[in-house]
């Protein structure tokens, strides 16, 4: 998946997963990151994140969904950041409580936010990346 | 063709319309212009696309809540975690009226108010139906002006 020019620079240099059990959410988020430029790849849950890397995919961020089936956001990161992953993982939630999400960001995240993000987001999270 | 544009301007104006009942209420909110803005030459039908994906994921989690539902003994995660996806869905595409009427039916079963809960429930599906008949006479709408 490929995108086009952005006001990011060379950003086509730039590799983004989306990991969602929901397709809305997929949908969405792969439309955002389309619109900016970003190359980005799909996982449904958090174990075909963790497969993706085994295999070897090079990944400057991932936007890791909380809730999933197989293997959910939480276990997933904490997998990553055990295997050395040092990809900006960003954790991406509809729960709401403060303490559900210190818990998500305590398992390794970079940054938490509600689900949806929005392009300006995703925008000002991609600038912080060296490639 | 002018009374058709006037009918597809105000029908996209009454979707974000509030309802005047207390707190106000409208049926879409601003996620829905963000996933408009997304919309583009080489996506132009991307708002349909997203929406109808909406639809059949939410119809799917309808049927397993209202099985579950039935059961007994309920089971109450089960119950959150798809009533959790619905109100992502709903949100993710601006539905405030369909996330408003999620919260309703998880705050009937958080209770353990069953009964409530499948009230809730038909309130809920009432609302998605309603919501999907309204963007597509919208969009058939549009599609006669901008074919």
């Amino acid at each position: 998946m490929s995108g086009g020019s952005s006001s990011l620079g060379n950003v086509s240099r730039i590799s983004a997963l989306i990991v969602d059990d929901d397709p809305v959410i997929r949908k969405l988020h792969s439309a955002m990151l389309k619109s900016l430029g970003i190359q980005f790849q799909l996982a449904v849950n958090g174990k075909e994140a963790v497969d993706l890397y085994r295999s070897g995919a090079n990944i400057h961020i991932v936007f890791m969904d909380m809730e999933m089936p197989v293997m959910n956001g939480m276990e997933a990161t904490k997998e990553l950041r055990a295997m050395g992953v040092s990809s900006i993982i960003v954790g991406v939630s509809s729960r709401c409580s403060d303490e559900e999400r210190e818990e998500f960001i305590s398992a390794g995240l970079d940054h938490c936010y509600a689900k949806p993000l929005t392009v300006a987001k995703i925008k000002s999270l991609l600038e912080g990346i060296k490639y | 063709m002018a009374d058709l544009k006037e009918q597809v301007v105000a029908m996209r104006q009454s979707f974000f319309d509030e309802v005047p009942l207390s707190p106000p209420l409208e049926i879409l909110d601003n996620y829905f212009i963000q996933l408009e803005q997304l919309e583009n030459e080489d996506n132009p039908n991307f708002v349909e696309e997203v929406v109808s994906v909406f639809f059949s994921d939410s119809f799917n989690h309808l049927a397993i809540i209202e099985e579950e539902m039935n059961k007994s003994p309920v089971d109450y995660l089960k119950l959150d975690r798809y009533l959790h996806q619905l109100k992502g869905g709903s949100a993710s595409i601006g539905a405030n009226k369909v996330k408003i009427a999620v919260n309703r039916t998880r705050e009937d079963c958080k209770e353990g108010d069953m009964e409530g809960a499948r009230a809730s429930l038909q309130e809920l599906r009432m609302e998605i139906n309603s919501l999907k008949a309204k963007l597509e006479t919208y969009y058939e709408l549009v599609a006669q002006v901008d074919p």
